[in-house]
């Protein structure tokens, strides 16, 4: 079965979307990933959409509700890499993520996270 | 006999004598532009056009210029306007070019058509007609090609007035001059954003100090501009907010929600080398108790 794999880096997860979501696949994730993040303990998530070229309501709705289903967990969640154009497209669909973190990059979203976990230590 | 047939069975006869009248009547025009077209490049036009003219007219079509038949004209004509428009050409010399072939082109179906006045009435009138068409065609594209030239200048400007500079390192500045619209917004936010992947900056300074007027319909486009930058992981500060646009926000109920504002880019600066990890200092003391400039 198709499934977005999730890599283990220290106390966080990271999380790389590079095909195109559909609902099966969102559930997958959404089940594996609380899975881990109460497994593991992490403390914080990355989801890495560097990939992806285009996006719609749905993936949008996906990633914030992971964020919150994370957040519940106590994990802190991270969007990174995301493309000027998706940017755009989320913000004229009138999704701007609010209360969700955002970097330009994975190594910037891995700072973020220490920066704001040693605040909350 | 068929329509235009006379004018055909002239135009194969007398083609040349039709192209050197033509050609003089051109030159001797006081919409001649020697300064803009030299003598040989006409005289090519001109014996072109007559050929592919006369080519049109034998298909005996001549209500409808838009057929196949005439697309050898049309697109000579098409594309001779246009040049002619670029170069600077005022709408009548372009037209005169088809236009005063008349003159010449009825002289020898006069003559060919000596005696008979009915005739000689019945053809200039369907040769007239067919000719004035293919003058308003030149005018619809001296038109058009100059609606192209003005819609490239405003594209340009558009790229133009939206530079995104560099300030520090980290920081950019996007000084906005002129009314924010829709299509700005989006040229504003790809360059913004493109910028941001480029130099992985993390602070944007939008500086509206030369935006003329905020209402509300621009204070949402900056928002989305704020959105759309935050979704890049860079933060917004907007700057250059004038005394009456502070006003205005307010008396219009716009929520900037949480975006930072400053009155101007100097301030703006400021906090995001402190949110850097910058700080300015003065090297050398210029008054007394001087005052290391320092940010907070």
């Amino acid at each position: 079965m198709e499934r977005i794999p999730i890599l283990k880096m220290g106390t966080f997860l990271l999380v790389t979307i590079q095909v195109d979501m559909h609902d099966k696949l969102a559930s997958t994730l959404q089940d594996d990933l609380t899975a881990q993040i109460a497994k593991q303990r992490s403390r914080g998530v990355l989801i890495d959409i560097s990939a992806l070229d285009v996006v719609d309501s749905f993936i949008g709705r996906m990633i914030a509700n992971i964020s919150a289903m994370a957040r519940v967990l106590d994990a802190e969640t991270v969007v990174v890499g995301m493309q000027p154009a998706v940017a755009i497209t989320l913000v004229e669909l009138g999704l701007p993520l609010d209360g969700i973190h955002t970097a330009l990059n994975v190594e910037r979203g891995m700072a973020l996270l220490h920066s704001r976990l040693e605040l909350h230590v | 006999m068929p329509r235009g047939s006379h004018i055909i069975s002239v135009l194969k006869v007398h083609e040349v004598a039709i192209l050197a009248d033509w050609i003089k009547e051109q030159l001797s025009g006081v919409t001649l532009r020697p300064d803009l077209l030299n003598e040989a490049t006409l005289r090519d036009e001109s014996r072109a056009f007559l050929n592919e003219f006369r080519k049109a007219m034998q298909s005996g079509l001549l209500d409808d210029i838009k057929g196949d038949s005439w697309k050898g004209v049309r697109d000579m004509v098409t594309a001779l306007s246009r040049s002619r428009a670029l170069a600077g050409f005022t709408p009548s010399e372009t037209a005169t070019f088809v236009l005063s072939l008349k003159p010449s082109l009825f002289l020898r179906l006069r003559i060919e058509l000596k005696g008979d006045a009915e005739a000689f009435a019945d053809e200039f009138w369907q040769c007239s007609v067919v000719l004035d068409k293919l003058a308003l065609l030149t005018m619809e594209a001296y038109q058009q090609s100059r609606e192209e030239v003005i819609g490239r200048q405003q594209s340009d400007l558009l790229d133009l007035s939206t530079p995104v500079v560099e300030l520090w390192e980290d920081v950019l500045a996007l000084p906005l001059v002129g009314t924010l619209d829709s299509a700005r917004t989006q040229i504003v936010m790809e360059s913004l954003l493109k910028k941001i992947v480029d130099t992985g900056a993390t602070i944007a300074i939008i500086d509206i100090t030369g935006v003329p007027t905020v209402d509300t319909l621009v204070a949402q486009h900056l928002l989305k501009t704020v959105a759309a930058t935050r979704l890049m992981g860079a933060d917004c500060i907007i700057s250059g907010i004038r005394p009456q646009i502070a006003q205005t926000i307010v008396h219009l109920g716009v929520d900037l929600g949480t975006v930072v504002t400053k009155a101007t880019l100097a301030d703006a600066f400021r906090v995001a080398l402190a949110r850097t990890g910058c700080r300015v200092e003065r090297l050398k003391a210029e008054r007394p108790a001087a005052e290391t400039a320092e940010v907070h």
